[in-house]
């Protein structure tokens, strides 16, 4: 009795923030509201007796994957006014997508029926093992294959996200641990010795680094390679 | 009486009410009591006193502020978004406080003792960043949002190595039973083997917690405060509750999953004859004497070094440890068999 109820109270604020999550008009909110629905869905998954994958999905959807997004969607300066402009011209494309995608729905319900309970034929796992340890046996074991290639296409979607962002700038001052460490004082210190009375400032002060940022910039960050304006600058020195 | 508490559901609704309440009171205190302790401590390596006014030593300086602080004046700035700005505080209460159902205080003493602890005490850690990044959104504020802003970078990027650590640790105990992590302990600490990967998680949770020298999420000297600037009141109060327990939270984290929970040291009679919850209590005690001591005396980083130590220093140490956790327990045959609960 009482899980049932659980299992309704889950699953109606599931649908509810779901909907919400299509028609809220504020991204943030609509965000905020995907949060919520994975909340409802890892409950479900408790009330299954699945907590392994009920807490999963809050640490990788909740904890990772939205947080991404509630990022990049705070971020957006969305302008709702433009974004209703291109309604009218894209309405056509939008039936089409959504008319395949209603048929495919209905001929797979179509085709789909409830199993009777006990049907359902339970993985073949030692009876007495957490349902964590259950789902390691058959993962790394009968699926290991499938299990690899689900790891080989997120590391390609990693490559492809990291080829996309990659970008050498010329902006940007790139700092180089190692090479700051390696420094002594001699290389990067010079004491100069100035006559009584003289202008500190025309001589260029009593201990200033020797050369000029210019020529211990890293090659290729903002500034590195302009001989012309280093030259000026010794000059002025 | 017994029958009322176990076979009633009046009687255990009453009962699970009355564990949570034995739990969080005396986290509440402690918090109250770690933000004198954090003022004392840190007096004391700067060669101050401190507070000392408001009771014996100070005693009583924690409950004066926070009379001062609920009496105050709850402002919320125009053009915020009421709901979001009085929901983000309570969130990260409540989230902090949620996180304790499942520490063991002594064997099998937890309000539940559930199979998957560690990955709730993660999923609950890893959900903290938004109380900040929705606080952050909703003040309607520049310095806010960029303090939220950095706050979600910073917790998702450490999480990943806190993540890493957690499963090396797994691997040795084989089981994500909490009560089960402590027991594997019972020989030897996981600090002894794993000090490299004790010190990664110990920093890594400093970066979690946004405490020095990794607090740029509220970096005063850039950002006046961060992600909650905007608040007063009660409202901040329930921020700065959530930030110190989650600061209890992370200690007692690193003490059950590196310095053997309630375990004693050695295991030997005087030793033994401590119970088992003042045990976690010292344990945790060391931990936020260390948490403060980092504050006092390192300075912050910067962001972009903050990230690199994060991503290019931490994630590949803690994976490769993993990597040659997994293949020792397996060369020694040490892996532990898949253990059920409290085995």
């Amino acid at each position: 009795m009482m899980a049932q109820l659980v299992f309704y109270v889950f699953a109606a604020v599931l649908l509810l923030s779901a909907s919400m999550v299509i028609s809220a008009r504020n991204p943030v909110h609509a965000v905020l509201f995907l949060i919520l629905g994975f909340f409802n869905a890892a409950g479900l998954f408790l009330v299954a007796g699945a907590e392994f994958l009920a807490m999963l999905l809050v640490i990788v959807y909740v904890g990772a994957v939205a947080v991404l997004f509630l990022f990049v969607v705070m971020m957006l300066d969305i302008d709702f006014s433009r974004l209703r402009e291109g309604f009218q011209r894209y309405a056509p494309l939008g039936l089409c997508i959504g008319g395949v995608l209603l048929a495919e729905l209905v001929m797979a319900f179509s085709n789909w029926r409830m199993a009777p309970a006990g049907v359902v034929a339970p993985l073949a796992v030692q009876p007495g093992l957490t349902n964590t340890a259950a789902l390691g046996t058959v993962i790394y074991t009968h699926y290991v294959l499938l299990f690899q290639a689900c790891g080989l296409v997120l590391l390609v979607a990693m490559i492809g996200a990291i080829v996309l962002t990659l970008r050498e700038t010329a902006t940007g001052r790139r700092q180089n641990i190692g090479r700051q460490h390696a420094r002594t004082r001699e290389e990067t210190l010079e004491l100069v010795n100035l006559p009584l009375g003289e202008n500190v400032f025309e001589q260029g002060g009593f201990l200033r680094p020797k050369g000029s940022y210019y020529e211990i910039a890293v090659p290729g960050s903002y500034g590195a390679g302009e001989p012309e304006k280093t030259e000026t600058e010794e000059k002025g020195a | 009486m017994a029958y009322f508490f176990y076979q009633t559901l009046v009687g255990q609704i009453l009962l699970m009410l009355l564990e949570t309440l034995a739990v969080l009171v005396p986290l509440l205190i402690g918090v109250a009591y770690l933000t004198l302790m954090e003022r004392k401590v840190m007096a004391a390596m700067q060669r101050r006193r401190g507070p000392n006014v408001n009771g014996a030593f100070g005693l009583l300086q924690a409950f004066a502020d926070a009379i001062k602080m609920i009496v105050k004046e709850t402002v919320i700035p125009a053009g915020a978004n009421r709901v979001l700005f009085l929901f983000a505080p309570f969130l990260t209460f409540s989230l902090a406080m949620a996180a304790w159902a499942v520490i063991p205080t002594g064997n099998g003493l937890a309000v539940a003792n559930i199979n998957v602890g560690i990955l709730y005490l993660l999923a609950m850690s890893s959900l903290g960043v938004y109380g900040m990044l929705i606080a952050g959104w909703a003040s309607n504020s520049r310095y806010a949002f960029l303090g939220g802003l950095r706050s979600a970078a910073q917790m998702v990027s450490y999480e990943v190595s806190i993540g890493l650590v957690i499963v090396s640790v797994l691997l040795a105990v084989g089981s994500l039973n909490l009560n089960d992590i402590v027991l594997a302990q019972r020989h030897i600490w996981f600090c002894v083997p794993m000090f490299p990967m004790f010190i990664v998680f110990f920093i890594s949770a400093l970066a979690e917690t946004n405490r020095a020298p990794f607090d740029l999420p509220e970096g005063e000297s850039e950002l006046v405060a961060g992600f909650f600037v905007e608040y007063s009141s009660l409202a901040f109060g329930l921020f700065f509750l959530g930030e110190y327990a989650n600061m209890i939270l992370m200690s007692s984290m690193v003490s059950i999953l590196f310095l053997g929970g309630w375990l004693p040291p050695l295991g030997i009679a005087p030793l033994t004859w401590i119970p088992g919850p003042l045990w976690l209590i010292f344990k945790i005690l060391f931990c936020l004497f260390v948490f403060i001591w980092v504050r006092a005396t390192f300075p912050r980083y910067r962001y972009d070094q903050l990230m690199r130590l994060g991503w290019k220093v931490f994630l590949p140490f803690s994976l490769l440890w993993m990597i040659g956790t997994a293949g020792f327990l397996m060369a020694t045959g040490l892996l532990p068999h898949m253990g059920g609960v409290n085995s």
